[in-house]
C-alpha cells in the first residue's frame, strides 16, 4: 500500500523545460506565480491559460499527471469557488431561502478557482521537471547570499537531499513492520478511528526508533567520508546559465509584460 | 616497509551500566603493513567493531596510541587527513548512501574534500568502474540490491583515493550473492589497487582470502598468524566461540580418524589435491 505514494515525482527528460538551470526555473516560477494575482480580467485569463498551455506542450508533462497534482487540493478549490459564488453582492440569479447566487458571484467564483488551478499547475510544472538534487541544488544557490544573516543555505539542502534519500528506505520499512506486525495478529484497517490510531503505536515506536538508529549511523559514515559542512565544499556538477535560460527569462518577461498591459485593455 | 597502521598499547573504556568502566579494547598492540590484507576476527562484543573506529579517528584512544600512515589519531590537525588516508565501509549499505543518484553519492566523498569539479567527474567514473557499477551511474540507490548497494559505498570511498580501507562487517547484511560481489571487489582493490584492507569479520570463509589474521577476544588480542597457522588451532577457536572454516573441520575430522594429511588446508581445491593424493 506504501509503494504508490511517489513524493516530488520527477518525469526524466529531455526538454527545454527539463534543461532550464534550476535557480532560473524556480525564479521564473515565482514571478509567473505572482504576476498570476495581477490579472483582474478575463483577456489577461485567457493569455495565462495560453502561456500555461504552451508550457505543458513543451515539457511534455502528461496532462494526466497535471490533473492528479490537482486532486489533493479539489477540497479547497470546491471551497473557495462556493464561498465566492454565495458570498458576493451583485445583480441576483436565483434565490433560495438565505441564499442567494449572484452573477458577479459565479464570475468571481470561476476566476478564483482558475487561479487555483493555475497556481498548482505552474508549481507542479517546476517539480515534474525539476529532479530533487537539481532543485535542492537551485535553492542552497538561490539562498547563499542570505547566509551572511544566518539562513544556513547548505545545511537546508543537505538536509532535503538526506530526507528525498531515506522516503523510499522508511517506507519500505514501515511495510515490513507492518506485515510483521500484521503477522502477529495486528488489526490495521478495521475499527473506529480512535482504535487505528491505537493500532498505529506498535507501527511508529519500532519505526522511530530504527529511523534515529540510522540516523546515527549515516552521522557516523558521512563524518567517516570527511563531511564537514558546506565551507569548502566543492560540486561535482556545477550549475551553468546558458542561452536557453537567457531565452526562458525573455519570453517570461514579454509575458509578464502582456498580462500587465492586458490590464488595461 | 613501513606501517600502515601502528598501535602501541592501544586501549578504550568506556563507561557501563553500574559506574563502572568497560575495557572495550584492552592494550592491542597491532603493526599492519602498507599493501596487506588483514581480517580480524572475533564473535560479537569481542572489540574488533570498537577497533575498527579507532584507525580512522571515529574514536580516540583512552590510553595509547594509534597511528595511521604515521600519522597520530589523537592530533586534531590529522584528522581530517587520517579520514582521507583511511576509508571505512559500514555493515548497512542502507545507512551509508547520502544522495538520490549513484554517482552524486559516489562524488559525496570527493566534494567535502574539496576537488575540483572537473577531476571529480574522472574519479567518480574511475570509481564505478573498479566495482563495475558503471553502467548504475543514473540509478536511484533504493532500487538497487545489497550487493550492489555497498558496491556503491565502497566505490565512494574509492574516489576520496584512500592508502586503506578498514571493512566493517560489510557483508553481515548481504545474501550469498551479494556477500560474493563485494569479496571479490575487496580482493580486487587489495590486488590491483594494492590498498591496505583491514577486514573486520565474522565470517571464517572471509577470513581465510586474507594474508594475516587476527582474533580478538573480549578486546585483547587472542590469536594471530597467516590463516593456515590460525586455522590449524580447531579446538583453540571453538573454545572462543568462533567457526571454523568447513574444509578446516573436515579435516580435523578426517585426521582425527587417523587419516594423515596436512593440517593446514583452508580451501576446496587444495582439499580435492590432498584426497586424491591419499591411497
Amino acid at each position: 500500500m506504501m509503494k504508490n505514494i511517489t513524493i516530488g515525482q520527477y518525469i526524466p527528460g529531455d526538454t527545454s523545460i527539463h534543461n532550464m538551470d534550476p535557480r532560473i526555473k524556480i525564479l521564473l516560477t515565482l514571478l509567473i506565480i505572482t504576476i498570476l494575482f495581477f490579472i483582474t480580467n478575463f483577456i489577461g485569463y485567457v493569455v495565462f491559460s495560453i502561456f500555461l498551455a504552451l508550457i505543458v506542450y513543451i515539457s511534455k508533462v502528461p496532462f494526466k499527471l497535471l490533473l492528479r497534482g490537482l486532486r489533493p487540493l479539489l477540497v479547497i478549490i470546491i471551497f473557495t469557488v462556493v464561498l465566492n459564488a454565495f458570498m458576493t453582492q451583485g445583480e441576483v440569479i436565483f434565490r433560495f431561502w438565505a441564499i442567494k447566487v449572484t452573477k458577479e458571484g459565479l464570475i468571481l467564483a470561476g476566476l478564483m478557482g482558475l487561479r487555483l488551478v493555475f497556481l498548482i499547475t505552474g508549481a507542479s510544472i517546476l517539480t515534474l521537471t525539476t529532479s530533487p538534487i537539481a532543485l535542492t541544488d537551485g535553492i542552497e544557490k538561490l539562498l547563499n547570499p542570505f547566509k551572511k544573516i544566518g539562513v544556513p543555505a547548505h545545511e537546508l539542502a543537505m538536509m532535503m537531499t538526506i530526507a528525498l534519500r531515506f522516503i523510499p528506505t522508511l517506507l519500505e520499512e514501515t511495510d515490513k513492520i507492518m506485515k510483521a506486525q500484521m503477522a502477529r495478529g495486528a488489526d490495521f484497517e478495521t475499527g473506529n478511528l480512535i482504535n487505528r490510531a491505537k493500532a498505529m503505536v506498535p507501527l511508529l515506536v519500532p519505526l522511530f526508533i530504527s529511523a534515529f538508529r540510522r540516523a546515527e549511523e549515516l552521522a557516523l559514515a558521512m563524518e567517516a567520508r570527511c563531511y564537514r559542512g558546506g565551507e569548502n565544499r566543492t560540486r561535482m556538477k556545477q550549475l551553468k546559465i546558458t542561452r536557453l535560460d537567457y531565452v526562458g527569462i525573455a519570453v517570461a518577461i514579454a509575458f509578464c509584460a502582456a498580462i500587465v498591459g492586458s490590464r488595461y485593455v | 616497509m613501513s606501517n600502515m597502521i601502528f598501535t602501541s598499547n592501544l586501549t578504550f573504556e568506556y563507561h557501563g551500566h553500574h559506574e563502572h568502566n568497560v575495557k572495550a579494547i584492552d592494550d592491542l598492540n597491532i603493526e599492519i603493513k602498507k599493501g596487506s590484507f588483514v581480517a580480524v576476527l572475533g564473535h560479537n562484543g569481542s572489540g574488533k567493531s570498537t577497533f575498527a573506529k579507532h584507525l580512522n579517528a571515529l574514536l580516540l584512544p583512552s590510553d595509547g596510541s594509534v597511528y595511521v600512515d604515521s600519522m597520530d589519531t589523537r592530533d586534531e590537525k590529522n584528522l581530517w587527513n587520517i579520514r582521507q588516508t583511511a576509508g571505512m565501509v559500514f555493515q548497512n549499505p542502507d545507512n551509508q548512501l547520502v544522495a538520490t543518484i549513484v554517482e552524486e553519492d559516489v562524488a559525496f566523498g570527493p566534494e567535502n574534500l574539496g576537488v575540483r569539479s572537473d577531476l571529480i567527474r574522472e574519479r567518480v567514473d574511475e570509481a564505478l568502474m573498479t566495482v563495475e557499477m558503471l553502467e548504475y551511474a543514473k540509478h536511484a540507490p533504493h532500487l538497487l540490491s545489497g550487493g550492489q548497494k555497498q558496491r556503491i559505498a565502497i566505490a565512494g570511498i574509492i574516489a576520496m583515493k584512500p592508502k586503506c580501507i578498514i571493512f566493517d562487517e560489510p557483508t553481515a547484511m548481504l545474501d550469498p550473492i551479494g556477500r560474493r560481489e563485494v569479496m571479490d571487489t575487496i580482493k580486487k582493490l587489495n590486488k590491483e589497487e594494492g590498498i591496505t584492507i583491514i577486514l573486520i569479520t565474522h565470517y571464517m570463509d572471509e577470513a581465510v582470502q586474507a594474508d594475516y589474521v587476527y582474533v580478538m577476544e573480549e578486546g585483547k588480542l587472542v590469536m594471530q598468524g597467516m590463516p593456515k597457522e590460525v586455522f590449524r588451532e580447531v579446538e583453540e577457536l571453538k573454545k572462543l566461540g568462533l567457526d571454523v572454516p568447513q574444509v578446516t573441520e573436515l579435516t580435523s575430522k578426517l585426521i582425527a580418524e587417523g587419516i594423515r594429511m596436512p593440517s593446514d588446508i583452508l580451501t576446496v581445491e587444495e582439499m580435492v589435491v590432498e584426497l586424491c593424493r591419499l591411497k
